[in-house]
């Protein structure tokens, strides 16, 4: 299997459109750390409303770490390998159904009470930028295609489900191997397709939203000593001015 | 010994008139801006009271500062640093922002476009929130002037750890000012609590700030503060604080806050310290060694030996030669009348207090006896202790010996100038009473009294670092002000070397207090009343006549 046994509508959609997402991510990512380290922050609306904050993200965040890991755990780990530590078929099913079925659900019941929250307090409403909603429009969009995905190929079907370890994830790691393998795809239920554009849409939008805060996850913060010292020499103390706020001068004569 | 030096500011309370004015020019100057209108850098209290925001030094509930564990090492109150993580996605001792309280304005416009009526029009207030008519139920100062009243007494946090007699004796109540800025502490919480590490203390002034850039609005030093001396932006979602005004310390002027005080209450100036004592004096057993082991960290800037310590850290000489000038070190370590704020946060703040005599010198006096003998008011000291135990609930965490003994001393300073504004010797028995010499007492009276600016504010102007950017000045000569400005850069406009801030602020300072500035006002056909400085014409200040005359000022 290659690239020449695909059609181009496939070859659109499961080779240049991830290549594509990845080029946006991370050069965007880069575009926006340097041109604008002050808009990169959770935008925290906390002060608002505390409430239904309090479920909603933690439900949300947690639910969606777990669902990261599955992931990985699903996408990155071939079979092969799992099977080698003894792992069989149906207990990697069992596994991984059972939790990413509990993971998913605690991150959509966040993700919900996340949406309510945004719309029915007024506050906090008023504070949604239009980038905002788009970004919530595909974050749902991955979520729930990928709940229903689950739901519908791995619970309803019976059995031991869609083996997408056999498709998709190969097909996911060729493309870390810059030999993308499109006809892996052919075939794979339509509600996965849907999750993996719709997930490549999100990754896209990623760079420019306030998702960006995910990158910027405080995993040094252990590490570090407690009080912070820095040097007026080493800090910031020459800010350029922003570009375009000359003040009038008359032209010489 | 590690010396480090420290800006550091001393309130003078007996002289606080709680006007307010250095509230609203912090304010002007900083933080006039969207998602910083419920944001006070300075505030003033009126004590007793809940404070701003409301109760927030009742750290059983909001958990800011630092606790002493059982083995003696300090642990953030608010827990560690895995349960931080743990409760980063939604913060559980964040205040909210009724807490402090919901930002409004009026509809003024109602007022000139109503169209006739009946009725007077009237300006309803709108939330900036929600945009909505709202009705007003608190604010920053809601309290002001309430102190010792029944509608909000007894929440206040200090009062509610006092003993039982004090609500027998509400009557006898007594009130006095607050004011309020972030401690710049020498071991801050605050920082402690930043998750992305954004926050610091300067190595070179112990000023702390927040990197606005690095900020990832995980507002968890909001929390870590027990001043609550943090704010959350609500708008472009970072941490902002006060910035002891930095860039004017750089050049050598005092805070916004103290520069504007009307009664002349505050005093800036270094503090030398071993950094290599913090840590130990923080977590010492009993809370009321704090303020003991706090002035411990700091040193005799006279003493030859941290001269030649401090030399050896890089602090230049005139930054030493200040440090013995300094109004903090005399007020602190000589006089010994300066008090920490709550101690018992063990993030050893640097903004100290004078407690007030006044309500005991107001009780003296309005039950007829002398307000001004040194018997009298020595007596009435230790007999008064409602305003004792509450001052000692706010500066020494709870021990009424400290705040007895500053209180005599200020006593005998005051009952002692009587004597010499009479024409007779200053009694030196008095002065003996409290533990110092007449001349002693003198000194400090003047330094409390009288002192001139250049006294009250001994701020290093040359800092090496600002020494370097002037070379920095010499070399490239676009600063605002310098021949070569023109806002060209080498490769156009806003290109090149960028100002540096101080530089650029300091400019920015006397552009404004100067009017008539090259540039028409910023709003064609206004005049912005508030920067015109009274001088010339401006264009703009009247309308245009039909003949144009209004317009000469353009020419
Ligand atoms: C482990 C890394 C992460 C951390 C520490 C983190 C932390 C936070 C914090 C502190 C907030 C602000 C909550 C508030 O006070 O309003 C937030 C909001 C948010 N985060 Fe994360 N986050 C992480 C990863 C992610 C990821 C991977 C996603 C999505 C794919 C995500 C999606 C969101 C969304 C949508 C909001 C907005 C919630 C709302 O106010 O409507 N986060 N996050
Ligand atoms: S008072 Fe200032 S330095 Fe101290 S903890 Fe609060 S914000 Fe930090
Ligand atoms: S300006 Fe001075 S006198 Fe007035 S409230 Fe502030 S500290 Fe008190």
């Amino acid at each position: 299997m290659g690239l020449t046994d695909a059609s181009a509508d496939k070859i659109i959609l499961w080779v240049v459109l991830p290549y594509v997402t990845f080029a946006v991510l991370v050069v965007g990512s880069i575009w926006r750390y340097r041109y604008d380290k002050f808009g990169w922050t959770t935008r925290s609306s906390e002060l608002y409303e505390k409430r239904l904050l309090r479920w909603g993200s933690p439900l949300f965040h947690f639910g969606l770490l777990f669902v990261v890991l599955g992931h990985f755990l699903g996408l990155v780990i071939p079979n092969t390998w799992t099977e080698a530590v003894g792992v069989s078929e149906g207990f990697y099913h069992f596994i991984a159904t059972s939790m990413g079925s509990i993971a998913a659900l605690v991150a959509v019941a966040g993700l919900l009470i996340l949406v309510y929250r945004r719309r029915s307090t007024g506050p906090v409403f008023l504070a949604t930028t239009r980038m905002d909603k788009t970004m919530y429009v595909f974050l749902a969009a991955s979520l729930l295609s990928g709940a229903w995905a689950t739901v519908q190929t791995q619970i309803l079907a019976g059995g031991h489900g869609y083996d997408y370890r056999e498709t998709i994830s190969p097909w996911f790691r060729s493309l870390w191997y810059l030999q993308p393998q499109p006809a892996l795809m052919e075939g794979v239920p339509a509600a996965f397709q849907v999750h993996i554009v719709a997930a490549m849409l999100l990754f896209a939008l990623w760079p420019f939203t306030r998702l960006v805060h995910a990158f910027s996850a405080p995993v040094q913060y252990p590490f570090r000593p407690y009080v912070v010292y820095r040097s007026r020499e080493a800090s910031v103390t020459s800010r350029a001015p922003r570009p375009g706020w000359d003040p009038t001068t008359t032209p010489p004569r | 010994m590690k010396v480090m030096a420290q800006m550091s500011m001393v309130m003078n309370l007996d002289k606080c008139i709680g006007c307010h004015t250095c509230s609203v020019t912090c304010k002007q100057a900083w933080t006039n801006r969207t998602g910083t209108e419920y944001v006070w850098f300075n505030n003033v209290e009126t004590r007793p009271g809940l404070g701003y925001p409301r109760t927030y030094e009742d750290q059983e509930t909001w958990q800011g500062g630092w606790v002493r564990t059982k083995r003696g090492k300090l642990k953030l109150r608010a827990g560690g640093r895995a349960k931080k993580l743990a409760s980063i996605f939604a913060n559980p001792k964040l205040p909210s922002i009724h807490d402090y309280y919901e930002p409004w304005t009026y509809e003024y416009d109602m007022l000139l476009s109503a169209p006739q009526g009946e009725h007077t029009p009237v300006a309803k207030p709108k939330s900036l929130l929600t945009g909505k008519d709202m009705s007003i139920q608190w604010s920053a100062n809601w309290d002001d002037d309430l102190g010792g009243s029944t509608a909000t007494m007894q929440d206040d946090p200090i009062l509610k750890h006092m003993s039982e007699h004090v609500a027998e004796e509400l009557e006898q109540t007594f009130m006095f000012y607050l004011p309020r800025i972030c401690e710049h502490c020498l071991n801050p919480s605050c920082v402690a609590s930043c998750p992305s590490g954004a926050m610091y203390k300067r190595v070179e002034d112990g000023i702390v700030l927040v990197d606005q850039d690095q900020c990832r609005g995980w507002r968890m030093c909001v929390t870590g503060c027990p001043y609550k001396k943090v704010y959350f932006n609500h708008k472009t979602g970072k941490a902002e604080k006060c910035t002891l005004c930095y860039p004017r310390l750089e050049v050598g002027l005092p805070t916004v806050c103290s520069e504007t005080c009307v009664g002349r209450l505050r005093y800036l100036g270094l503090v030398l310290y071993d950094a290599d004592k913090v840590g130990a004096a923080a977590a010492i057993e009993d809370e009321h060694d704090l303020l003991a082991a706090q002035r411990e960290v700091f040193l005799d800037p006279h003493d030859p030996e941290v001269m030649a310590a401090a030399r050896r850290e890089g602090i230049p000489d005139d930054w030493i030669e200040a440090a013995q000038r300094s109004p903090i070190w005399k007020l602190i370590s000589e006089y010994e009348v300066a008090l920490p704020l709550h101690p018992e946060y063990r993030t050893l703040p640097m903004v100290w207090y004078i407690p007030p005599l006044s309500p005991v010198v107001d009780v003296v006096a309005s039950s007829g006896n002398d307000g001004e003998d040194g018997r009298t008011l020595f007596a009435a000291i230790s007999q008064l202790r409602i305003p004792l135990e509450y001052l000692a609930g706010l500066f020494t965490a709870g021990d009424t010996g400290p705040v007895e003994r500053v209180l005599r001393r200020l006593a005998a300073m005051r009952s002692g100038m009587r004597e010499v504004n009479l024409g007779r010797e200053f009694p030196e028995e008095n002065a003996e009473a409290v533990g110092m010499t007449g001349d002693q007492v003198q000194e400090m009276y003047r330094l409390l009294a009288i002192a001139k600016y250049e006294e009250r504010y001994v701020i290093p102007t040359a800092h090496t670092e600002v020494a370097r950017e002037l070379e920095e000045m010499a070399c490239s000569l676009d600063f605002e002000g310098g021949p070569g400005m023109g806002g060209a850069g080498p490769f156009g406009s806003s290109s090149g070397q960028p100002t540096p801030v101080a530089v650029e602020n300091f400019h920015a300072l006397s552009a404004r207090q100067t009017a008539d500035s090259p540039y028409g006002p910023s709003t064609p056909g206004r005049v912005n009343l508030l920067n015109w400085d009274g001088n010339g014409r401006p264009t703009g200040l009247f309308p245009p006549g039909e003949d144009g005359a209004g317009e000469e000022g353009r020419s």
